[in-house]
């Protein structure tokens, strides 16, 4: 326990359950696979559960698959128009994986897989592509006018042009960054503060008393941090949806 | 420079952007509250997008952060 506590990255590490290697390559299933399988069951669960019965007077199960569908509906109507529901099933299909796995990873010794940047960039980069690939079959070259905001002097066009370049092209890195830093530095801060804990009360009866101190503060931390995982996975959505709308709608 | 030495200033340097950080948030914040108190029938509209310029802001702060606890942990 106290080789634990000194060293808060441990509990992000990946070891396999099941060894598979195929061709040479690692094809394991780790316990990051494991908890993502969960995360998706649970989904699954709630949801068909949840939208089966349809009866008139909504259980709470039913009462909070139609909120959360009724919140993600919202905001991609808000975002992205009536014509980004077309896009509907993959944003809620991020949305509630990121928020489950957020909120499995709240859980004391679980492993939290969205504190992984693997995980994080494939799905950044599912959107990004998903962005492309729309605006591109949609608009044609037309697409590119996103680059190009109307209503710029023409002798500082390029430089506009440059920038929005850049920006359209870190655009996965900050997407996924976000909420793998948010989750990372989340964790490590509990872990350093339960921590604390485990050394004083290690330290002698006299010190013993103020171990009350950082527990108060990780159970307040722990408040936060759930905040933190419905924000980001709710973030993760929002800017799905901004960036599905660059795709739907190009030129400012 | 003593390496372990350099690794913790680097660490107290990172940590920094958080005050950074700090600063966005709480600007953030009071100007919502200026114009809340304006006029507050508008709030309700745009708590949604307090909640997602808060979250954006403060996760330039993590960021900083994260900088600050890999050098103290990781390397």
């Amino acid at each position: 326990m106290a080789a634990s506590a000194i060293n808060p990255i441990e509990q992000f590490s990946i070891s396999p359950l099941v060894s598979i290697q195929i061709a040479g390559r690692d094809f394991s299933f780790t316990n990051s696979s494991l908890y993502m399988v969960l995360a998706v069951a649970i989904v699954c669960v709630l949801m068909m559960i949840g939208a089966n019965g349809g009866a008139g007077i909504p259980g709470r199960l039913q009462s909070l698959a139609e909120m959360v569908y009724e919140f993600v509906a919202g905001m991609v109507r808000s975002a992205a128009g009536e014509q980004g529901m077309a896009f509907f099933p993959m944003v809620f299909c991020l949305f509630m994986f990121i928020l489950i796995c957020n909120l499995v990873g709240l859980v004391p010794h679980a492993f939290s897989v969205t504190s992984h940047i693997i995980v994080t960039v494939s799905l950044a980069l599912l959107v990004f592509c998903t962005v492309i690939v729309v605006g591109v079959a949609k608009h044609g070259l037309h697409f590119f006018k996103l680059f190009v905001p109307s209503g710029v002097p023409w002798y500082i066009l390029p430089l506009v042009v440059a920038i929005e370049i850049i920006s359209f092209l870190t655009r996965p890195l900050s997407h996924s960054v976000r909420l793998f830093a948010n989750m990372l530095a989340g964790h490590i801060v509990l872990n350093v503060f339960g921590g604390f804990v485990v050394m004083l009360l290690a330290a002698g009866a006299a010190v013993k008393i103020l171990a009350v101190l950082p527990f108060a503060m990780t159970i307040g931390l722990e408040a936060l941090e759930l905040l933190v995982a419905l924000l980001q996975a709710y973030v993760f959505a929002m800017l799905t949806c901004m960036y599905i709308n660059d795709a739907l709608h190009p030129g400012h | 420079m003593d390496p372990v030495a350099a690794k913790y200033i680097g660490a107290g340097l990172a940590a920094i952007g958080t005050g950074a950080a700090g600063i966005g948030v709480g600007n953030l914040f009071g100007q919502f509250l200026n114009g809340a108190l304006r006029n507050p029938s508008a709030v309700e509209g745009q708590f949604a997008r307090l909640i997602f310029g808060f979250a954006v802001t403060e996760a330039l702060g993590i960021f900083a952060l994260l900088i600050a606890l890999l050098l103290l942990f990781v390397v």
